[in-house]
This record gives structure tokens, sequence and C-alpha cells, in this order.
């Protein structure tokens, strides 16, 4: 039997205050809490206890990787293949300096961007969420919140949203995958 | 600020942009400007077959002048590719928010610049199938690129700097694609905005690293766009010519780049705003801070035909003669065409009213760009077509070739950015609304 998507409960607000307060809120009660907004909103970072520094990692290790690889390759070429103009030193330190530079600029680039759309899990084209009735103003002017559903009381967190503020809740996902 | 009419005002925001493309307001403007550019698409395939079956002596490239048009359009090109960076780039990190309402036009008016601009070099080789030989590849040959050599430099940095500006241009537009997407009603909309938005649903933990991403993309682009436009110099400057070997040509190639792409700008700016009525989302202040770019570096770039100007009447002898020739030899037009086109009609932005008035604002900056085009070919022409020697005197004069492929170039670079305004957001609507959450919540 195939496996069953995992349940999401989804609450809308029209404001991003309340929706990074509920977020905090259920948060600290132990849910798994994703936020959606039209926007980056300030604050997101606290309301989900997000520290993470992969990305940022990512573009440094890219960068001093793209950077040796940038200069081993030009000392490589020019001790395999020497071009002798003018008797001037083959391997010429300063005028490597911009390859080994555009190359570190690009694989740190690369290699940061590609650890963001890992790391966020994109490319993903469908996802439980989107069959939510009114998450589509999630890149409009709407503010939702989504709980991670186990096996824990829908009621008790539905409660808790509605005393937060949210215009509506809903459920999704759960079914089978599609 | 109470919380309704801030929700209206998101909503209204996101119609406008996201509804361009499948409710275009201008179809026959569209089109009718689409058809010139594909003409000039036409004839941009013709004159680049005719290079390819005749070879480049169809131009009028010659021995000692054997650059010409290919390389100082290429470098005109790359110039103007270089403010869609700078804009985007340099006005993030520095907090501007109006850059919001320009950014999006701006990187793909580099991307398709920079195409242009890349294309050009390859087109001169003589032999363009064989130009992957600039890579680095073990090839069977056991022959390797001269690494020393300002060419192959310049093979790494436009390259990089194309990749680059695709990378930060696509994860920009993401976000707005997924508003498309989540707004379209036909199919074929959603299936194409769905696909390229590649399922973003604006998950808090995404924006965050989606940030993180952003800033630091952008963080590495502004030194990038330097390192690349010096390097260009670095084509003339490293070469022992009169009239190129100087120290000042990075900066002065910088700043003259950064100049030509303001203009540019501008005038893409006054297009999109009135083709697709977006006064009120690319507004007076935009146009005004455009302004005052195209004259800030417009003035420095001035202060660089100064610094060149002393610097050879400090040297003397061949720097010296260089540009008196450079004042009053054959070539005389394009050195005073550029200070005249490039610096005069930019006075006028010292005043406001001429900097929000599009007609105006339009007409300088294409003079600037006129401007900065002799300029890159005062440098390069007046430089090369006398050499010490008697043998190698040259003049050199633009054929028809010469001029039909640059014209293609231009309808290219047309008909890119017709497409891009017709079928994506040209403008950052998210960016503009978090703008407005954070002035409206301090």
């Amino acid at each position: 039997m195939a496996k069953l998507e995992p349940a999401f409960l989804v609450a809308e607000f029209a404001e991003p205050e309340p929706m990074l307060e509920a977020a905090r809120t259920l948060r600290e009660e132990g849910w798994w809490v994703e936020l959606h907004s039209p926007f980056p909103v300030k604050g997101m970072e606290q309301a989900l206890g997000f520290t993470e520094r992969t990305v940022p990692h990512a573009f440094l290790v890219g960068g001093v990787a793209g950077a040796l690889a940038g200069f081993a390759i030009q000392v490589y070429a020019n001790l395999a293949y020497p071009l002798d103009a003018g008797g001037r030193p083959l391997v010429a330190v300063p005028a490597f300096m911009l390859i080994t530079f555009e190359v570190m600029v690009l694989v740190a680039v690369l290699s940061g961007i590609a650890t963001m759309f890992v790391r966020n899990r994109l490319p993903r084209l469908h996802h439980p969420l989107f069959d939510a009735e009114r998450f589509h103003l999630a890149s409009d002017n709407r503010f939702f919140v989504s709980l991670l559903l186990e096996d824990r009381a829908e009621g008790e967190a539905r409660a808790m949203l509605g005393r937060m503020g949210s215009a509506s809740v809903s459920r999704v996902g759960g079914g089978l995958p599609e | 600020m109470s919380e309704k009419p801030l929700s209206g005002r998101y909503h209204r925001i996101t119609g406008e942009v996201v509804s361009i493309p499948p409710q275009f307001p201008a179809p026959t403007a569209w089109a009718i400007l689409f058809g010139i550019s594909l003409l000039l698409v036409g004839l941009l395939i013709v004159s680049v077959a005719m290079v390819f079956i005749r070879g480049v002596g169809v131009w009028g490239n010659n021995i000692p002048v054997g650059w010409g048009f290919p390389i100082s359009n290429y470098i005109w090109w790359l110039g103007i590719g270089h403010a869609g960076t700078l804009i985007s780039a340099m006005l993030l990190l520095m907090q501007e928010n109006w850059r919001n309402s320009l950014n999006r036009f701006a990187e793909a008016m580099t991307l398709f610049a920079v195409t242009c601009g890349g294309l050009y070099p390859i087109v001169h080789l003589g032999r363009p199938w064989y130009f992957y030989w600039m890579a680095p590849y073990p090839s069977t040959m056991g022959v390797w690129p001269q690494f020393r050599s300002p060419l192959t430099w310049d093979f790494f940095a436009v390259l990089t700097y194309l990749i680059v500006s695709v990378c930060f241009w696509y994860i920009g537009i993401v976000p707005d694609l997924a508003a498309a997407r989540d707004r379209a009603r036909k199919r074929r909309w959603q299936v194409f905005f769905g696909i390229f938005a590649l399922g973003w649903r604006g998950s808090g933990r995404h924006w965050l690293r989606w940030r993180q991403a952003y800033v630091i993309t952008a963080a590495i682009a502004v030194p990038l766009v330097v390192s690349v436009h010096s390097e260009i110099s670095m084509l003339f400057a490293a070469g022992p010519i009169r009239g190129w070997n100087s120290t000042v040509f990075p900066p002065y190639f910088v700043l003259g780049a950064a100049f030509s792409g303001f203009a540019v700008v501008t005038m893409l700016a006054v297009m999109v705003r009135s083709l697709l009525k977006l006064k009120d989302l690319v507004t007076e202040r935009h146009l005004d801070m455009l302004g005052r770019m195209v004259l800030a570096t417009g003035l420095m770039t001035g202060f660089g035909y100064l610094a060149e100007v002393f610097t050879a009447l400090y040297a003397g002898g061949y720097e010296y003669q260089t540009l008196t020739d450079r004042f009053t030899g054959p070539y005389w037009w394009s050195f005073w065409g550029a200070v005249v086109f490039n610096f005069v009609p930019i006075q006028f932005l010292w005043r406001r009213k001429v900097r929000v008035a599009a007609i105006p604002a339009f007409l300088i900056s294409l003079s600037v760009a006129v401007g900065m085009w002799m300029e890159r070919y005062m440098l390069l022409v007046s430089s090369l077509y006398r050499d010490w020697l008697e043998s190698s005197a040259h003049l050199f004069h633009p054929t028809f070739w010469d001029w039909s492929l640059y014209l293609g170039f231009i309808g290219f670079f047309m008909a890119a950015f017709l497409l891009f305004v017709r079928f994506l957001p040209v403008i950052s609507q998210f960016e503009i609304k978090e703008a407005i959450e954070e002035k409206a919540h301090g």
C-alpha cells in the first residue's frame, strides 16, 4: 500500500503579526510549524526558531573550493604546456588572480543557490498545502500557518488557532499521493 | 496604519503585476515593436550567415585594426549590462527600496545585453566553431589556453558574469512566478508559470534560506561587475599600445559602463511605464533617481576623460601624439562626438523637472548611449589604426555588414526584452509589498 501523505492544518491570518505570534506559541507547544507569506516578514527567524547557516556556509565552501580549483588549473596548465613569453615566469601569480576570482565567484554562487534549493526541497511542483481552499492567497495578501498533524489532537490546535485570531482553519493532506 | 488598506494595496499590486502577461495592456503597440525587432533579428541571421560563409573579410577590419566593430560593440553591450546588476545588487545591499520597481527588468536587460556582447567575440573569431578552445579542457592535442593573457581572462569573466546574472535574476523571479501561477485562470498559463515557479509556496523557512542566498549573491555580484569590466579594460590596458597602456583604464571603463547602463535602464523604464501602464509602480521618483544616477556616473566618466588627457600631457611622447591625433586626427568626430553626446545633454539633468519628464529623460539617455558607443569606438580605432611602422597604418571604415550585424544585435536585444515584458512579471511585486510592510511597521 502506498504511503499516505502527511496531513496539515492550515490557518489563515489577515496580518503578519498574529501569524508570527501563532507560530511562536504553537511551536513552543511542540507542534511542527511552518509559515506562508507573500513576502519575507521580519521576525520569521524568531517565530520559527530558525538558526540554520547551511546556505551561507555553502557559499563559503564553494568559494574556497572554486578559488583553489581556479588557481590550480592555471598552474597545472602552464606547467603541462609551457608557453614561454619572453622568459617571464610560467607560474605568474598576479596574472592568475583574475581567473581565480572569477571561478571562486562562479562556484560560490552555484553551490550556494543549489544548496538553497536542495534544503528547501524545491522544485516540488505539488504539495498537499496547495489543496487548502484559500492557500493561493499566500502569494497575494494573506498569511498562513500550517501545522503538521501527526497523531496529536486536532481540536486542541484548532481552538488555539481560533484564539490567535485566525480567520479560517482547514485540514488538508492525509490522503494517497496523487 | 489600519490593516484593511494595506491588505487591499497588496492585492492591487499583485493584480497589477501578474495580470500583465494574461491580459496584456498594449497588444498592438507590442506587436508593432516586436515585428520591427523580428525584422532586425532576420538581418542579424543574414549578417552572421554572411560572416560564416564569406569570413570576417566582409567587415572593415584590417591589419592593424583587427578588432573593429565586433570588439568595440562587445564592450558597449557589456557596459550596458552592468547597470542592471548594480541597480539590483548594490541597492539591495544598501536597502534602497526604490530599486524594487526597477530591478527585475534591469536584470533582464543585463541578461540580454551580456548575451549580445558575449556573442560578438565568438562571431569575430573567424572560425567560431572552435570557440570552445578558450575553455581549459584536457584536449587530445595537449594544448591549454594561455592563462596569462587577458583574452583568456575575458572568457572566464564573461561566462561567470552571464551565469551569475541568470541565477540572480531567476531566484529573484521565482516568488513572482508563484504569484502569477496562483492568479492564472487559463490552463496554459498555469502550466507555464507552475513549472517555472518550481512549486514555491512562500514557506517561512524557504524565504529565510532564499534571503540568505539572494543577499550573498548580491554581495558577490557587485565586486564581480567591477572585476568583469576592469578585466575588459585589460584587453586594452595590458597591451603595449599607446593610448591604451594606462592604469586609468579599469575605473574609467567601469564608470563608463555604469553610465551607459543607467541611461539604457532609463530608456527601458520610460518604455515599460507607458507601454504597460505601470505609472503608479514606476513613478516619477524612480525616473528622478535614475536621472541622478546618470548624472553622477556621467560626471565621474567625465573626470575619467580629464584624467586620461592629463596622463597623456604628463607622459608626453607617443601618448601626447595619440592625444592630439584623437583631438584632430581622422577620427576626431568620434572623440568630440563622445564628449558632446555624453556630457552636454546630461547637464539638463541637474533640474528635477527634466529628470521626471519621460520624453526628455529618454532622449538624454539615448544621447548617452550614442556617446558611449562613440567613446568605445574612438578608444579602439584611434589607438589601433596607426602603428609606428609605416607599413602598419591603415584607416578603418565600417562596411554595410558591420552596421547590419550591429543593428541585428539591437533587434535581438529588443526582441528578447519584449518577450520578457510580454510573458513574465516585469516588476518584483513581493519586494514592493515587503518594503510597504516594513515602512508601515517600522
